[in-house]
């Protein structure tokens, strides 16, 4: 039949089609080493920090309004938050003291736990920045909080300059800290 | 697995639906159908509608409240879009470089269906072309006689 | 010294492992059966081996000897007994370990029956064995040693992660592993038949009886595993498109086409090259199972701990598939089918089709499963594939195979007459369409749902009276009602099996079609001694009460629940508190029937007792998908019976 003629040819390339097929494929999936599934770029970045008002663990008012002007560095945790939350809890008190007379908040804002776990918690590191419960978890969705920790970091005008997924550390802190204050009001 | 509706249709469903209930009433069907939508964001691979966890609560009280206040259901989840990413809605937006991953499983099929009928065709051609058979030899014979044997199960 | 001795027992098990597989391939190539013996008693070496230090990791479980790292991430000292001799599979390290096992179990039975019966393939066959199971060997050496050292010895364990505290979890990874391992036999006769240049139907008889048995587990496992998710998670669903439960289901997809395919080389001699491209996929699918469970590449219920160990088995699935479709490539010449087919309407037709859809499915879930690393590699933007995607997808794709698997066994081979058609199929069309009439009048509004309804209808009377037909004419020969079934079954229990088969993934089919056209939920606070009507069923908050399990704080709320028929039950879902654990795990309660499940979970609830939100949901028909397995159990035994001598 005349179309024998054809089929060979096609035939002898064709067939080493699948085997290179298999290699963009490959490929992807190596390129997902790169890549982290859970972390989870945040749409909030250089955009108003939403605002939140919530009752302390003191007593007192926390709310971002009052602290216009100010850098504020946000950040969510858990008393069930094991070990990250653990880890940068004195981080947070200690970068807390330092830049406090500088105009920098520091503010934890605690999701899903029980009163006397956070107490806990914050007698346990010491924590003598303002901490509030967020009991229906509005605030934490209104910064796409995803898990805990999370850090946030706010600038003098409220925009949010940085978002930082898991326990903060002393080199993180000072060095968006530091950034923030250079800038020019 | 909860709604058979997919996201887009109902998505348009909503979009059309002309009557916006009152602030005040809240149809728990709503709330379930914009939660399924949404990816629950502490678990894996769940909708906020299905998932049993502390966040997903937290958020199906939240759309709620939405609702409640008068939101439409599709600003309910521009706002949770607004705060997450894309990343949140359980299904792509059909826009875009998402439309591959819509397009191409209908388009393989077909594709894959096209060229399956194409090449039926020319087998059975080729069967028909041949020339009839006078003598049936031993093999056919055999294969013959196994294949009436499953015929008549 | 058990982590060292044990660690000892897996690298010598790799070298031999190793060296069989070179002896076996040199002693095919060179004609030297010495060689080929060898590499058999290595390969029942290594199979002693591996089982003694499983052996020794459960007795390490079993002792609590914290020494061994992999004892002291997974057990606790509050651990129950038999969770402690699981837990053997609950984590990575252990689960390579598990896979190892049932590989070089499987080696051992292709040795004993293949030996002498087939000498042409054996010792290749063997060769590919001992080649994939010192691969994981290597896993097991390298990046994930199941015998490494804890010191300082800690005084108690992690403990097991509590969701795997559970009959499913005993059940689900030996059912699915057997599976996956399972395709590892017809992959290597495939690449034996490759080799060797037999690339007839010698390799596909060979191995039918294998490809049945992993299919079955692989179904087992799938099912399991919805089961555990329904039972257990607490979110009252049994599949969600997670990417772990997509790529056992890919090689589910892929095994089912090749089981139909295989039947129409096995009669026409067609297809060769498609057969071979099939395994070939679904054996590199099972890889890629374990691979996706294992890297952490994607985000998924099932991911263990990421490491190295992605990277190797990335590397052996690239060598896998590009030696075996390379060689594919080589032997082209032998491959090129001579197809004929008689008539487009036909058996054959109907087996191309069936085909077609398996594999287009199976690409649509790889599709969506891969997407979100395509979308961030190409735009840097994550985006979610998830179940609304996957459902809108493949519903045509199930719905054309419901349809196919009731007019596949009947149709003619060869050539469908309008006669054949007529005198099958007629009465089947008239009774669906009737059956979907009859639900649209009885309300059914979805026509998505009256569809599949009526396609499973259609199948349903299409097997009956296959079965009626068939029977009644043994009944003419003289023979009585059910001895003339039972021989039915028994003389072609090839194609019985089959019958069964069909019949368990109808009943299947309907369980998924009902439970997702009718399923309800809802949500609602309840203060104490409040009731909750819903979907015909009356739910009154009793009490809250709190008690101190052997390694969890429970809370349990105790509801009454009664749908005015039967007495009225009492319900006690709870919340589990683990101290290693962030979250609370839910405890579901539900009762179970035919028709529909109740399903109850706790959500919040005040400290004080006074309050709880709960999850209600009414499922419907789901306990059809439990009987289609059992159903589909029947059927793959029946058609792995040895064929009954002919008369």
């Amino acid at each position: 039949m005349s179309t024998e003629l054809v089929e060979p040819r096609t035939w002898r390339w064709g067939k080493w089609v699948i085997p290179f097929a298999v290699l963009p494929f490959l490929a992807l999936l190596a390129y997902g080493f790169r890549t982290d599934p859970r972390a989870i770029p945040s749409p909030l970045i250089g955009r108003p920090a939403p605002p939140f008002a919530l009752a302390a663990f003191d007593g007192g008012r926390v709310s971002l309004e009052a602290m216009r002007g100010k850098i504020v560095v946000l950040n969510f945790w858990a008393s069930w938050c094991y070990p990250a939350c653990y880890e940068e809890a004195p981080v947070l008190e200690r970068n807390w003291q330092a830049y406090r007379d500088k105009g920098v908040m520091v503010v934890g804002i605690d999701i899903q736990d029980r009163e006397e776990a956070a107490l806990k918690f914050i007698r346990q590191f010491g924590l003598s920045f303002p901490n509030a419960p967020d009991p229906e978890g509005k605030v934490s969705v209104d910064y796409g909080v995803y898990g805990v920790p999370e850090t946030f970091f706010i600038d003098r005008n409220g925009k949010i300059r940085k978002k930082h997924v898991g326990a903060v550390t002393e080199e993180l802190f000072r060095s968006e800290v530091e950034r923030m204050l250079k800038d020019a009001t | 697995m909860r709604r058979t509706a997919p996201a887009l249709l109902v998505l348009i469903f909503v979009a059309t639906v002309a009557a916006t209930p009152p602030p005040g009433s809240v149809n728990e069907e709503a709330v379930q159908e914009i939660a399924a939508q949404l990816r629950c964001v502490v678990c894996q691979n769940l909708s906020v509608a299905d998932s049993p966890s502390e966040t997903a609560n937290q958020m199906r009280r939240i759309i709620r409240e939405r609702l409640r206040a008068g939101d439409r259901p599709d600003q309910v989840v521009a706002y949770f879009v607004d705060r997450y990413g894309e990343w949140i809605l359980l299904s792509p937006r059909p826009q875009g470089f998402n439309l591959l991953v819509w397009v191409a499983p209908f388009a393989g099929t077909f594709a894959g269906l096209v060229g399956l009928i194409l090449l039926m065709r020319r087998w059975s051609r080729r069967s028909a072309s041949a020339a009839p058979i006078t003598q049936v030899d031993p093999d056919t014979r055999e294969r013959i006689r196994r294949e009436m044997a499953d015929l008549e199960s | 010294m058990t982590p060292e001795i044990g660690y000892a027992m897996t690298a010598v098990s790799l070298g031999l492992a190793l060296y069989g597989s070179g002896a076996a391939a040199l002693g095919a190539r060179a004609v030297r059966p010495g060689l080929i013996q060898s590499a058999q008693r290595a390969a029942l070496a290594i199979f002693v081996l591996i089982t003694l230090s499983m052996g020794l990791l459960v007795y390490a479980f079993l002792t609590f000897d914290f020494s061994v790292k992999y004892v002291a991430n997974n057990t606790n000292l509050g651990t129950p007994f038999y969770y402690r001799i699981t837990a053997l599979w609950g984590a990575l390290e252990g689960s390579i370990v598990l896979w190892s096992w049932m590989l070089a179990l499987y080696t051992l039975i292709v040795i004993v029956r293949y030996r002498t019966r087939r000498p042409e393939f054996y010792p290749w066959t063997l060769s590919v064995m001992l080649g994939i199971l010192a691969f994981f060997l290597l896993v097991m050496t390298l990046p994930a040693p199941p015998f490494q050292r804890l010191s300082p010895v800690p005084p108690d364990g992690r403990g097991l992660n509590p969701l795997l505290e559970d009959t499913g979890m005993i059940t689900h990874p030996v059912a699915l592993y057997l599976g996956f391992t399972g395709f590892t036999v017809p992959f290597a006769f495939a690449m034996a038949a490759l080799i060797t240049g037999r690339t007839g139907d010698e390799w596909i008889t060979i191995t039918r009886r294998w490809t049945i048995v992993a299919w079955y587990f692989l179904s087992l496992g799938l099912l399991i595993g919805g089961w555990w998710s329904y039972h257990v998670l607490g979110w009252g669903g049994y599949w969600s498109w997670d990417p772990v439960e997509n790529a056992a289901f890919m090689p589910w997809l892929t095994g089912t086409a090749f089981l139909h395919s295989v039947m129409i080389q096995e009669r026409r001699r067609m297809l060769k090259l498609w057969n071979l491209t099939l395994i070939i996929l679904t054996f590199g699918l099972t890889l890629f199972g374990t691979f996706l469970t294992r890297s952490g590449i994607l985000s998924s219920v099932h991911s263990f701990t990421q490491g190295a160990i992605g990277a190797f088995f990335l590397a052996f699935i690239a060598l896998v598939l590009l030696t075996a479709f390379g060689l594919v490539a080589i032997r082209g010449d032998r491959l090129r089918a001579q197809g004929e087919l008689d008539s487009m309407v036909s058996r054959e037709s109907a087996f191309l089709l069936n085909n077609l859809f398996l594999v287009a499915a199976a690409f649509t879930v790889f599709f969506g499963t891969v997407f979100p690393l395509l979308s961030e590699a190409v735009r840097g933007v994550k985006v979610s594939v998830g179940a609304p995607f996957f459902n809108l997808v493949n519903i045509p794709l199930f719905l054309s195979l419901l349809f196919l698997m009731g007019i596949g066994p009947l149709i003619a081979w060869r050539r469908a007459s309008l006669e054949n058609l007529k005198r099958n199929f007629l009465w089947p069309i008239g009774v669906g369409i009737a059956a979907a009439a009859i639900l649209r009048l009885l309300g059914v509004a979805s026509g998505l749902t009256l569809l599949a309804m009526g396609l499973a209808v259609f199948v349903t009377v299409i097997m009956a009276l296959d079965f009626y037909r068939a029977t009644r004419a043994r009944l003419r020969t003289g023979e009585r009602l059910l001895p003339a079934m039972g021989g039915l079954l028994h003389r072609q229990n090839r194609r019985y099996g089959g019958f069964v088969v069909h019949l368990g993934i109808l009943v299947i089919a309907l369980g998924v079609a009902g439970s997702q056209a009718w399923s309800v939920q809802t949500e609602a606070t309840l203060n104490a001694g409040e009731t909750l009507e819903f979907s015909g069923y009356r739910v009154r908050f009793d009490r809250l009460s709190a008690s101190e399990e052997s390694n969890h704080f429970k809370v349990t709320g105790t509801f009454t629940v009664s749908n005015g028929q039967a007495r009225p039950a009492v319900m006690q879902p709870a919340k589990k508190f683990y101290p290693q654990e962030q979250t609370p795990i839910a405890y579901v309660d539900y009762l179970m029937g035919l028709r529909e499940d109740f399903y109850l979970v706790l959500g919040d609830f005040a400290r004080d007792g006074s309050q709880a939100t709960i999850k209600v949901q009414v499922n419907r028909m789901v306990t059809w998908i439990w009987i289609g397995g059992l159903v589909l159990t029947l059927g793959a035994a029946l058609a792995i019976l040895p064929d009954p001598k002919k008369a």
